[in-house]
């Protein structure tokens, strides 16, 4: 019985936060379980958390490359925020450079690039 | 090998891998001896992120296996070495397995030459019908 990582909504972006090590099948149930938040919901961002994670090896890394390009065809934009130094430069040096995925360094920074990409909350001038 | 082996120094633990949450437990063992060893938190990141991938290689590919792990000595250094074997079908061609990108699964390719970049030894011994054995270590700088 795997664990079934929460999906926040706030406003018209869906909030995820990752605080424990996952096994393999927690990431596949988080990538459907967004997907269909996304439609249910109409979220225009999507915000993953990451601070909590010690390590991000290739299954986890391409399923946040896989996500950002799901919830794109859905019409969400989604930012991965609170990577730690030690796990980029694994990822990196593993060969996973998550091109496609936009990333920040806070939660506070990732909800403000969603917002600036427009469409995404009412701050849009 | 020219290289003198590394002394198993203390206890080796085994573990087996048979399931996701065996990955999941392998992970946390490998970290709580590479903290033991005072592995930088990098090398530890590294270690840890190197035995994700073989631990699911060992359930994925090998059918399941087991990993072995311990503190290793060598010449006044000390590391953490993980050992993850399986009696699976083995690698028929253990050069293009080590290519970035290659997969025999869904994953990305990057399992095997990965683990090989993100530790300081790394050895593999296959054979087809037999099984795969591969051998990491994590020196502290």
């Amino acid at each position: 019985m795997s664990e079934r990582i929460p999906v926040l909504r706030i406003g018209d972006v869906l909030l995820v936060s990752i605080q424990t090590d996952l096994e393999d099948q927690s990431v596949l149930d988080l990538q459907e379980d967004l997907a269909e938040r996304i439609v249910e919901t109409g979220a225009q961002g999507v915000v993953i958390d990451i601070t909590a994670l010690e390590i991000v090896d290739s299954f986890v890394g391409r399923m946040l490359a896989t996500t950002a390009a799901i919830s794109r065809i859905l019409d969400a934009e989604t930012v991965l925020v609170g990577m730690r130094p030690a796990v980029a430069i694994t990822l990196v040096e593993l060969g996973l450079s998550l091109g496609g995925v936009r990333t920040a360094l806070s939660l506070e920074r990732g909800l403000a690039m969603l917002g600036r990409a427009g469409g995404v909350g009412a701050g849009r001038a | 090998m020219i290289t003198a082996p590394a002394v198993p120094e203390g206890e080796q633990q085994t573990l087996p891998i048979a399931s996701n949450d065996d990955v999941v437990r392998a992970r946390q063992l490998v970290r709580t001896l590479a903290q033991q060893c005072k592995l930088s938190l990098v090398d530890q990141t590294k270690l840890v992120t190197a035995a994700s991938e073989l631990a699911r290689n060992t359930l994925v590919h090998g059918n399941g296996g087991t990993m072995r792990v311990g503190l290793v000595d060598k010449g006044g250094r000390r590391g953490v070495s993980a050992v993850f074997q399986d009696t699976g079908p083995g690698i028929p061609d253990l050069e293009l397995a080590l290519t970035d990108g290659w997969t025999s699964g869904g994953g990305m390719g990057l399992g095997l030459s990965g683990a090989r970049r993100l530790t300081d030894e790394f050895a593999i011994d296959t054979e087809v019908g037999r099984g795969t054995v591969v051998t990491v270590v994590k020196w502290t700088r």
